[in-house]
């Protein structure tokens, strides 16, 4: 009995350590790949018309939704930032609350998270789908290298699609705010501007925000390129993938997210 | 040394036409994938200007040998030569060279989805040469008539049939007028017509362009057809190869099985398992 | 999708989205407020600054005139020193004061400067020289409680 118990604890211990090191080795995989995909990029801007496509594909398709979410967001802070706001009589702070919720934070987070979901999902299956039809095979004995055919435009196509569309998620989203806060519930149009101006600064809220987006675009683009790239050539394969990129993307943005915000708006106060 | 048959046929031992050498050369090449032993010491030759048949079971390592000829795996051990040149040696730059000069068909065809026929065909031609549009255009024309699809041009991988896709990738794999033409597979789940059609066209073409054809397949009513020698590879090793003629009239058991297609002889029939009437007598918990 | 197509969508898309980025410079945040006019530096030393945080407006009049630019400590005089930003196009004279408020009970901290009587005036890294530190809560509560003490006090004699 005691055999089983601890035959059972080694073989845990076993599967443990192999993860661990599976998991390491996995991230120098991935540095690697990383480096080769950057290695490749030039004929990606060289032949730019494979890079332009991808930014439609990752970018103008995801502007819809984008787009929507930013406003309702904008329009849900407004609403429930000017309950709590009135209770201290600071309602006209209300433009404050918003700009710099979004700005800083929502904005970038929240249209990284859209976009890992519905572009990165899509670069990913693609992908793997390719592999799974040995077409990219089929590149590479035709002396063609997929990295820089197929990989690098899709990289940089995510990493140049998610900033803009973070501005646009904020943009948007400021304008929900201002639709609910001024012509639904009625705070004067110019101290919603007004403060708004005086309180957000550009350095550094606004670069700030623009720096945190270009960091999550550079993970998930690499997270989504690389897990289909990586994946198994068979139809759970390509699944399997594409989950992981979303669920992997979701983590990687929260967790840069919270060590961005920890160096950028830890002197804020001073 | 034991009673094998010959690694190499007789018919290309005694070979001497082409004095240029070999157009593809395996000479003692083993490969495992990680723990698991693929091939042991394969030794074969590729005249020029011949198709060869690799014939065997599933996961015998048929596409293992076209992967360690295109240079996309290195043996670990033994000697892979194309025209004389050893390809697990070669660095990056001489392995795209080498590449150009290959064309390879893949199982199901393996067109890019999101291009037309056309720009399939187009790919290779766009990638590695400089001809103007106008050239392009009346070459891709060209490749798509000898494979009987010019009307085809315009449609997507996904409006054609199974047996028109093939015919489309074998386009895309002459292209360029490669030296050597891999086949993965190339009569998997077609019709009696097709099957036919892609047949006639690798030998024609074949003929035609002077190219060497390696064919990696199962069927074995096709291949006696069109190709000029078989190999039968088992459990890693060549256990025999030869002529059309030759293979037809071979007394080899294994031969015999694959050939007139017996379920059960050297490769058996059933799975290793426990003894039968021990099995159904004991009771399973 | 042709090739004229998508380039016109991507330009559109990059387009909107580099607008977007305008936009937030300049409608939201204070980009064109900022360094608009390069501005002199005033200096002036406080007691205790209280609240007062780098970036706060200077105001003059309730007006936003510049921007504090630096706070240290000087180590000899234990007196902070702050350095203000103020945009050109302003002048203040000798004996203007410079004075730390807050804007409302909860309001931020902004320094105000209140124009004085003379003729001169400041230039470029001159000291303004009278100054008036923030109100800090809480020494005026216990002021507030040490006088309540010692009334008490004299009212029991």
């Amino acid at each position: 009995m005691y055999g089983e118990v601890l035959g059972g604890l080694a073989e845990g211990l076993r599967r443990l350590g192999g993860a661990v090191t599976g998991g390491i080795s996995k991230l120098g995989y991935a540095s690697r790949f990383l480096f080769a995909v950057l290695w490749h990029s030039p004929q990606a801007f060289r032949r730019i018309q494979l890079t332009l496509r991808e930014i439609y594909f990752a970018g103008v398709l995801s502007l819809v939704i984008i787009l929507m979410s930013g406003m309702f967001v904008g329009m849900v802070l407004s609403l429930q930032g000017y309950e709590t706001l009135k209770r201290y009589g600071a309602d006209e702070q209300l433009g404050i609350l918003v700009a710099l919720a979004l700005v800083r934070e929502l904005g970038p987070v929240i249209a990284g998270l859209l976009f890992a979901s519905r572009a990165g999902s899509a670069i990913t299956a693609e992908i793997g789908l390719m592999k799974t039809t040995e077409q990219l095979a089929a590149m590479e004995m035709m002396a063609v290298d997929p990295l820089a055919r197929v990989i690098a435009p899709r990289f940089w196509g995510g990493v140049i699609s998610l900033p803009l569309l973070a501005a646009l998620f904020s943009a948007f989203g400021i304008f929900g705010g201002y639709i609910v806060g001024v012509r639904l519930i009625g705070i004067d149009s110019g101290a919603f501007w007004g403060q708004m101006q005086a309180g957000v600064d550009f350095w550094p809220d606004v670069t700030n925000g623009i720096i945190k987006s270009v960091v999550f675009a550079v993970a998930v683009s690499l997270i989504a390129v690389f897990e289909g790239y990586d994946s198994k050539p068979t139809a759970e394969g390509v699944s399997t993938a594409t989950t992981r990129t979303v669920v992997i993307s979701s983590l990687a943005i929260l967790a840069l997210d919270f060590v961005m915000t920890v160096f950028m708006f830890r002197g804020a106060g001073t | 040394m034991p009673d094998a048959p010959s690694a190499v046929p007789h018919a290309l031992q005694n070979q001497t036409g082409d004095r240029r050498g070999p157009a593809v050369e395996l000479i003692d090449v083993s490969f495992a994938y990680d723990q698991r032993p693929v091939l042991r010491g394969i030794t074969m030759r590729v005249p020029r200007g011949k198709i060869v048949a690799i014939m065997g079971g599933s996961g015998c390592g048929k596409t293992t040998i076209l992967r360690l000829i295109g240079g996309q795996l290195k043996p670990r051990s033994g000697k892979v030569l194309v025209a004389g040149q050893s390809v697990p040696d070669l660095d990056a730059d001489a392995l795209y060279h080498l590449r150009r000069k290959f064309g390879m068909l893949f199982q199901f065809g393996a067109l890019f989805t999101d291009m037309s026929v056309f720009e399939n065909i187009a790919f290779p031609m766009r990638e590695h040469t400089d001809l103007s549009e106008e050239l392009i255009r009346d070459l891709v024309l060209i490749k798509l008539h000898a494979v009987g699809l010019r009307g085809a041009a315009g449609l997507m991988p996904a409006e054609l049939s199974g047996g028109m896709a093939r015919r489309v990738a074998l386009a895309r794999a002459i292209a360029l007028d490669p030296m050597v033409v891999m086949y993965d597979e190339p009569f998997a789940g077609l019709d009696p017509i097709s099957l036919g059609v892609v047949g006639q066209l690798i030998r024609k073409l074949n003929d035609a362009l002077g190219i060497t054809s390696v064919v990696v397949t199962h069927d074995v009513y096709e291949s006696l057809k069109i190709v000029d020698y078989l190999c039968f590879v088992s459990e890693g090793r060549i256990v025999a190869s030869g002529t059309a003629d030759e293979v037809r009239a071979s007394a080899d058991s294994y031969v015999r099985q694959f050939v007139d297609g017996e379920p059960d002889g050297p490769v058996p029939f059933h799975y290793p398992a426990q003894p039968y009437a021990k099995e159904l007598l004991t009771h399973v918990r | 999708m042709n090739r004229s197509a998508i380039d016109l969508w991507v330009g559109i898309f990059v387009a909107i989205g580099l607008g977007a980025i305008v936009f937030l410079a300049l409608k939201v945040g204070n980009l064109v407020t900022i360094g608009n006019e390069p501005g002199y530096r005033l200096e002036a030393r406080f007691d205790n600054i209280g609240g007062l945080k780098l970036r706060a407006p200077v105001k003059a009049a309730g007006v936003v005139v510049g921007r504090v630019e630096s706070i240290r400590l000087d180590a000899k005089s234990y007196e902070a020193v702050v350095t203000m930003r103020i945009d050109r196009g302003y002048e203040f004279i000798k004996d203007t004061i410079a004075a730390i408020n807050t804007s409302g009970l909860l309001g931020e901290v902004y320094i105000s400067l209140d124009a004085g009587g003379d003729t001169a005036v400041l230039k470029d890294g001159e000291r303004i020289a009278k100054t008036q530190s923030a109100v800090v809560m809480e020494k005026l509560i216990s002021q507030f409680l040490f006088d309540k003490a010692s009334e008490a006090g004299g009212n029991k004699k």
